[in-house]
């Protein structure tokens, strides 16, 4: 006769990792950006570089990196860039940057209409949307669900 | 304008295809476990055949036909994990069963060139390299696992019968050496290596870090590469070149299907339901050049509509302007397939592409030039 011993720490045992056929994710040796220099883009923008300041908020993304809190935080970072943009200057902003970085904003727009920060954010973010797709096309988009860097 | 010649087969899809020799006959699944074989009599094509599971047939989805030119055989693979190579004898086709030795879906199959050989690709993170055995009268199937970490979603064969490319859905294009030893003399040295001891990974190429790869494709000459991936990429390599890897991420919906027309020249279709033209020139650049669809180009649309057109919108649907969703394309839906129907990979006259809307279009590259300005293949 089997005991009931209560034990349940067998449970707790990741079976998935004896499987032989576990997908493992590959390890990125590529060097993955530590996020863009906050005080940098902070200055840039009060000196109403609004262009520059976009340029280098997309340089150097912390895509590959684990620590959420460091995503979140260039997330935030690249939000106020792209709000304080007006209008009439965001073709300016999208011409300057290549397809790489465009392929970046379109996720930092994806990202940022996911956690809508105030009233206005996904009106101004859709302007955004609109204008790098006009140059991205659906290719970009499709980076977007595709890329497992993520932002 | 002479549009490109259609034929649809219905409203299903039509998963895969594959020719015979001198393209009287097609041979296609219907995104069912059954392979319909069409003649072409006159300008329509005729059913002839149905290779059904009745005749010990496929019991689950056909994943791949390929047809054999020279000795006149199909093979088709499926998600039942069964592969069959198919006879013609008494003007029936017969199956032979292939014991391919895996535990997931089939995807893809091909015959080598030489047709003494063909490697199918599956859902378990291999690929069966399978070839006859005369003492035994059986497919014998050989393993390439390494080091394969998902599942492999297209392949194609190297001219010289030995190396196999496979794309898979773990971001990688891979070359591999599928030398059977038991039936083939030495292979010589090739631009890809000089060494080729069975299920060596010759090279192994990334597709950046997302979009697992749809199709890979090796030109005549063998000595490039291009694979189109689901991050809407299309990537080349020369192994002539010093294995120089450029890749092109466009602003397209993904591709699913690749080919070259010429030694420089690469026909891509998929999602965007029309085929495109790319250059890969020799500096290793790839540039877009044309979409292949003249319907596709001539934007709005909405301008030259015919009278009975227009009394017919406005009496369904109270609207003076004709608006559909439909994609302003032959094509339908997504392209499944392209792939060479006249000529060869090196100087190609004619494609075909087949769609999930159940057309097979030919694509006529002389009547292309003569209506799209600007096209000349290189």
């Amino acid at each position: 006769m089997s005991k009931n011993t209560g034990a349940s720490r067998f449970r707790k045992v990741d079976v998935d990792e004896y499987d032989e056929n576990k997908y493992e994710e590959d390890v990125d040796e590529s060097p993955t950006g530590t996020g863009p220099n906050e005080q940098e883009v902070n200055g840039l923008l009060q000196q109403g570089e609004n262009v520059e300041a976009l340029k280098r908020v997309l340089s150097n993304p912390p895509t590959g990196s684990k620590n959420q809190s460091e995503k979140s935080q260039a997330v935030s970072l690249v939000l106020r860039v792209l709000l304080s943009f007006k209008k009439s200057d965001m073709d300016k902003g999208i011409k300057a940057l290549d397809s790489k970085q465009l392929d970046l904003l379109m996720k930092y727009i994806y990202r940022g209409f996911e956690n809508p920060t105030d009233d206005s954010s996904s009106s101004t973010l859709l302007i955004w949307h609109e204008k790098a797709f006009a140059v991205g096309g659906l290719g970009s988009i499709v980076r977007v669900l595709t890329d497992r860097k993520t932002v | 304008m002479s549009l490109p010649q259609q034929h649809s087969f219905g409203y299903g899809p039509v998963t895969c295809a594959a020719f015979n020799k001198d393209r009287t006959q097609v041979a296609l699944s219907p995104n069912n476990s059954e392979v319909h074989i069409y003649a072409l009599r006159g300008k329509s094509w005729e059913k002839i055949h149905e290779l059904k599971e009745h005749n010990n047939a496929h019991g689950q989805c056909v994943t791949g036909i390929d047809w054999a030119p020279e000795s006149n055989r199909i093979v088709t693979c499926g998600a039942d994990r069964n592969a069959y190579v198919w006879v013609i004898q008494d003007g029936s086709w017969r199956p032979t069963l292939v014991i391919l030795r895996i535990n997931r879906a089939a995807t893809c199959v091909k015959w080598s060139p030489k047709e003494d050989k063909f490697a199918v690709g599956s859902g378990s993170r291999l690929i069966s390299v399978c070839y006859f055995e005369r003492e035994n009268n059986w497919w014998v199937s050989k393993h390439i696992k390494k080091p394969i970490r998902s599942t492999i979603t297209c392949l194609d064969w190297h001219p010289n019968n030995i190396l196999l490319a496979a794309g898979s859905s773990d971001f990688k294009a891979r070359v591999f050496s599928a030398y059977v030893k038991e039936m083939e003399s030495k292979p010589g040295p090739t631009t890809w290596g000089t060494k080729m001891p069975f299920g060596h990974l010759m090279a192994e190429f990334s597709n950046n870090t997302g979009g697992w790869v749809h199709s890979v494709c090796f030109s005549q000459s063998g000595e490039k590469l291009c694979w189109v991936g689901h991050d809407s990429s299309l990537s080349v390599v020369d192994s002539a070149n010093g294995m120089v890897h450029t890749s092109n991420t466009t602003e397209f919906l993904p591709f699913l299907s690749c080919t070259w027309v010429t030694n420089n020249s690469i026909v891509v279709a998929g999602h965007g339901c029309l085929p495109m033209l790319y250059l890969h020139d020799d500096q290793g650049n790839i540039t877009f050049l044309h979409k292949l669809d003249k319907s596709s180009s001539q934007s709005g649309g909405g301008e030259t509509i015919s009278a009975m057109k227009r009394f017919q919108t406005m009496d369904r649907m109270a609207a003076t302007e004709v608006s559909t969703t439909d994609p302003n394309t032959i094509h339908q839906n997504t392209i499944t397939q392209v792939m060479v129907h006249t000529g060869s990979k090196e100087q190609c006259e004619k494609f075909v592409t087949v769609a999930m809307d159940g057309k097979m279009v030919t694509w006529d590259f002389k009547s292309l030039e003569k209506s799209i300005q600007g096209l000349k293949l290189m």
